[in-house]
């Protein structure tokens, strides 16, 4: 059952421009962080999405939630289009939809309690009568392993790991359906990453959630997500079962990718780099396919057009003419 | 088996700061032989990057180094300031984890370059650019030629760090030294520079230390490997011996926390609590207060390391209990 | 609680005399400042008149210290109107850019261009003297600082990811401004509200010294001096003691705003 459904999704910053630009009419540049992205994300399920620097997955996380407004496409969550949204229709729909941040120095508000910033939560989204918040701050406080006396404390008294538990306490907080989560985990050493990762699938069977996991770490990706989507530049090149992806990755870049991450199992392990060449420019984007100068098997055709998501069956698209 | 290259004897930092003493680096011993690869890995606070700039005495002037470094047989900390100028850089070189902060901003590649060749070398002007150019080819930067007069905002974050690598060879060192080199870069080019430095590795005959909190990077890249953890040696042998039957109770709890060990999905295994504090010293084992396999005298006495299998060390009271498990 | 620094509690010190003065001037006061005393004319400081006496024998320590009060009012009310304002301004402006922000970058060109005092003393000069229209004045030039540090402040903050959580979170743009970014802007505002108040004190008293800020009889520093300039050849002591004691009110304010910057530690 589709809980969010996203369609050609498109947003465009626009490259600064200096005096002598203007003067001499070059054309206005600007980089196409998102570029026509469709996925929809299932109720109950974790889509992962992938990707290294520039492909857009921050963009994307931060357009589902109207931080940014797309340029183009729509969004439309439980039959809603989210982008119509004004006034208190937009306030429910960010009870339903909620984030976690990367930071976990920068994305708690320094000079509130975290009792007060997870009661700030629950009253203006009059959750529980005010009368209850105390309680339910101790309730959502215990849902995230963190002591009672923490509401009582600033965030600079804990940990990155624990801070990490408390930005989830806030978002928990609105009882939404769905959780985006960007790179949640990459600023905390392994050893805690480990127990955030095991809170946000514990969370997903208790409380039913839906959640979109967006990171760098494939590792991570191919364990705790049911469907992953992988993208390059703007766009997303392949999306489907993570096992089955993980398994037999049919397009180029996801081959490439999953070649490259170091694994503990392997050894010393000279020879084939994973993929040559740098990430293109995002203002100067190869034309046609994205991939192609860097692609082993990339032909003259690659070069010329886009090209679209086509189906392989069981929910598994690959943006690619040769797979 | 030829003398160890670098053997780094009980080194200890320690930083003086306003809130009293930070004993970075509580008792560190391991060597480098020629043409290796070690590995030293910890999580943050584990004084990894304060043992790799100990080294060439790259630390500020607050810190206090207690301990032996031996270069080829000559003691690294009691070097006057000449023979130090020509070990660095020379014989031993060094690269960070930014290359936008380690490299002169306003200064082109080339020049930067060129300061290393100048200082270590009696080529002439038209034989350091040829050189410099070499450099860059050798390092994967194509169109060297342009390349050299370019600024570093001009490359992207793996070309910079190619550059950087190109300037530390400039030398023709022996060792080279390296800070989380690929931590800040996107994993297919982080996985280009390290089959890079692997490449030179073997083509110069250059011995290596990579310092990294990626087990995975350690893996595929060392043969040798040391895991740190809040300042102290945990455990020293080959890659082979301490990622397979780990003999120390944090090494075999940090390769349990990662995902991929087990099922999709299952619970993963963390670390509980956190690493302790650094200003305080710990009486007895550091890692105490969050191990399962700890016993009452790990809080009192400190392990010391010990060889409990061929070239394989391990501080840890459990030692023995890990052998006969790996054994079994 | 970090240790208090030396020149903090010096600043303490000094503030603190400053404001017992202002608020207990009868009691401190050895005798009446309006009571003449024809038995000692213009006599040079001793241990009756520890500050001497004026042209009608008025004690000079007296005076100077029912002053106090007119001036701590002046450090008071010449930086919180203009602060209020500042802050109100640059949180608006540094949070809604666009058209604002170019307005407002205009406003403080256009204000900083003229020096300070002048464009004071100009702005009283149309509105008339005394302390009231001063305060007018001061506040018309004086916001732009505090506009500036805020909204600087603001453009940090307003990137920060707490703020953004407040966004996702559906939160009202007020509450948003001055329950999230408005605590956490304030800090270099606060450090040099109380540096400011040094510079305010010797502004009031260079205006009334003029004749352009406190009117007589009320009894202000710098129409103290005003009123010793003509005899700074007999007795300099009138000009010269209240002068004393607005450097050190002013050195208190500077300590203390020093002080108080460290302890906040505004340095990132």
């Amino acid at each position: 059952m589709t809980l969010l459904s996203v369609s050609g999704l498109s947003k465009r910053f626009p490259a600064r421009r200096g005096l002598v630009d203007v003067l001499r009419h070059t054309p206005r540049q600007a980089v196409h962080a998102v570029e026509q992205v469709s996925l929809d994300v299932m109720r109950g399920e974790t889509l992962g999405i992938v990707g290294e620097s520039g492909c857009g997955k921050s963009t994307l996380a931060r357009c589902l939630v109207r931080l940014h407004e797309p340029d183009g496409g729509s969004v439309s969550f439980d039959g809603t289009d989210v982008l119509a949204l004004e006034g208190d229709a937009r306030r429910r729909f960010n009870r339903q939809v909620q984030m976690v941040f990367q930071d976990p120095y920068g994305s708690l508000n320094p000079r509130m309690t975290v009792g007060d910033m997870l009661g700030e939560a629950l009253s203006v989204h009059r959750v529980v009568p005010a009368a209850e918040i105390p309680a339910r701050v101790r309730a959502l406080l215990d849902l995230v392993h963190l002591p009672q006396d923490a509401a009582l404390r600033y965030p600079h008294e804990f940990s990155g790991g624990q801070r990490q538990r408390i930005g989830i306490a806030r978002a928990l907080a609105v009882e939404p359906s769905l959780i985006i989560a960007d790179e949640p985990v990459s600023a905390l050493d392994v050893s805690v990453q480990a127990s955030i990762v095991n809170l946000f699938m514990e969370l997903q069977d208790r409380l039913g959630l839906t959640l979109v996991f967006i990171t760098h770490d494939l590792r991570l990706v191919k364990h705790m997500t049911h469907r992953v989507a992988v993208m390059y530049l703007g766009r997303i090149v392949e999306i489907g079962p993570t096992a089955e992806i993980f398994a037999r990755p049919q397009h180029p870049y996801t081959q490439a990718l999953i070649r490259a991450v170091p694994l503990v199992k392997a050894r010393r392990r000279d020879g084939e780099v994973a993929v040559m060449g740098e990430l293109p420019s995002p203002l100067n984007p190869p034309t046609g396919c994205a991939f192609h100068p860097r692609c082993p098997r990339a032909e003259a055709a690659c070069a010329q057009a886009v090209p679209d998501l086509s189906d392989r069956g069981a929910g598994w698209q690959v943006a690619c003419r040769l797979a | 088996m030829s003398a160890p290259l670098l053997e780094i004897s009980d080194l200890k930092v320690t930083f003086a700061t306003p809130r009293g003493a930070v004993h970075a680096v509580d008792g560190v011993s391991f060597s480098v032989g020629r043409g290796e690869v070690l590995g030293i890995v910890g999580e943050s606070g584990s004084g990894k990057s304060v043992t790799l700039r100990a080294i060439p005495r790259l630390l500020h002037a607050n810190a206090t180094v207690s301990g032996q470094a031996t270069w080829q047989g000559q003691d690294l900390f009691a070097m006057d300031a000449e023979t130090l100028r020509r070990v660095r850089g020379g014989k031993i070189a060094a690269i960070f984890q930014e290359p936008m902060s380690a490299l002169n901003p306003v200064l082109p590649i080339g020049q930067q370059i060129d300061e290393v060749l100048v200082a270590h070398t009696t080529l002439d002007r038209a034989a350091r650019r040829r050189r410099a150019a070499e450099l860059l080819g050798l390092v994967g930067i194509a169109s060297a030629g342009t390349r050299l007069d370019q600024y570093p905002h001009e490359f992207s974050g793996g070309m910079r760090q190619r550059a950087m690598i190109a300037i530390a060879l400039s030398a023709n060192p022996e060792l080279l030294l390296a800070d989380e080199p690929t931590t800040a870069l996107d994993v297919t080019i982080q996985d280009q520079i390290l089959k890079l430095m692997l490449r030179l590795v073997a083509e110069l005959g250059m011995s290596m230390v990579l310092v990294t909190h990626d087990l995975g990077v350690i893996a595929e890249t060392c043969d040798r490997v040391a895991v740190m953890y809040a300042g102290r040696l945990c455990e020293t042998g080959t890659v082979v011996d301490v990622f397979e039957r780990p003999l120390h109770a944090y090494t075999r709890a940090l390769l349990q926390s990662m995902p991929g060990e087990g099922a999709a999905r299952a619970q993963l295994i963390p670390i509980p609590g956190q690493p302790p504090r650094i200003d305080k010293p710990v009486p007895g084992c550091a890692f105490a207060p969050r191990c399962t396999l700890a016993e009452p005298r790990c809080g009192s006495e400190r392990p010391l390391l010990r060889a409990l299998a061929p070239a394989h060390e391990t501080a840890c009271h459990a030692g023995e209990r890990l052998l006969a498990e790996a054994g079994a | 609680m970090r240790r208090l620094s030396g020149p903090l509690i010096g600043g303490i010190v000094l503030l603190g005399a400053v404001v017992i003065c202002a608020i207990m001037p009868n009691v401190l006061a050895p005798y009446d400042p309006l009571g003449f005393d024809f038995g000692a004319l213009l006599a040079p400081p001793t241990a009756a008149h520890p500050f001497g006496t004026d042209q009608f024998g008025r004690d000079m320590l007296s005076r100077t210290i029912s002053a106090a009060r007119i001036d701590l009012q002046i450090a008071l009310f010449a930086t919180l109107f203009p602060c209020a304002l500042g802050v109100l301004i640059g949180l608006f402006v540094g949070w809604y850019g666009g058209l604002a922000d170019m307005i407002f970058g205009r406003l403080v060109d256009l204000v900083v261009t003229f020096p300070f005092l002048v464009l004071v003393i100009a702005i009283v000069a149309i509105l008339g003297p005394g302390l009231v229209n001063m305060y007018i004045a001061i506040t018309i030039v004086g916001w732009v600082a505090y506009a500036r540090l805020m909204h600087a402040e603001v453009l940090v903050q307003k990137s920060g990811e707490y703020v953004a959580a407040a966004r996702v979170l559906g939160y009202s743009t007020p509450r948003i401004l001055f329950r999230h970014i408005l605590p956490n802007a304030i800090r270099p505002v606060l450090v040099y509200l109380v540096s400011d108040m040094a510079l305010v004190i010797l502004l009031g008293s260079s205006l009334g010294y003029l004749g352009l800020g406190a009117q007589p009889p009320e009894a202000e520093w710098g129409v103290l001096i005003a009123d010793g300039k003509n005899f700074f050849d007999q007795a300099p002591w009138i000009a010269l003691c209240p002068g004393g004691v607005i450097v050190l009110a002013g050195l208190g304010f500077s300590l203390t705003g020093d002080g108080l910057a460290e302890l906040m530690d505004v340095k990132r």
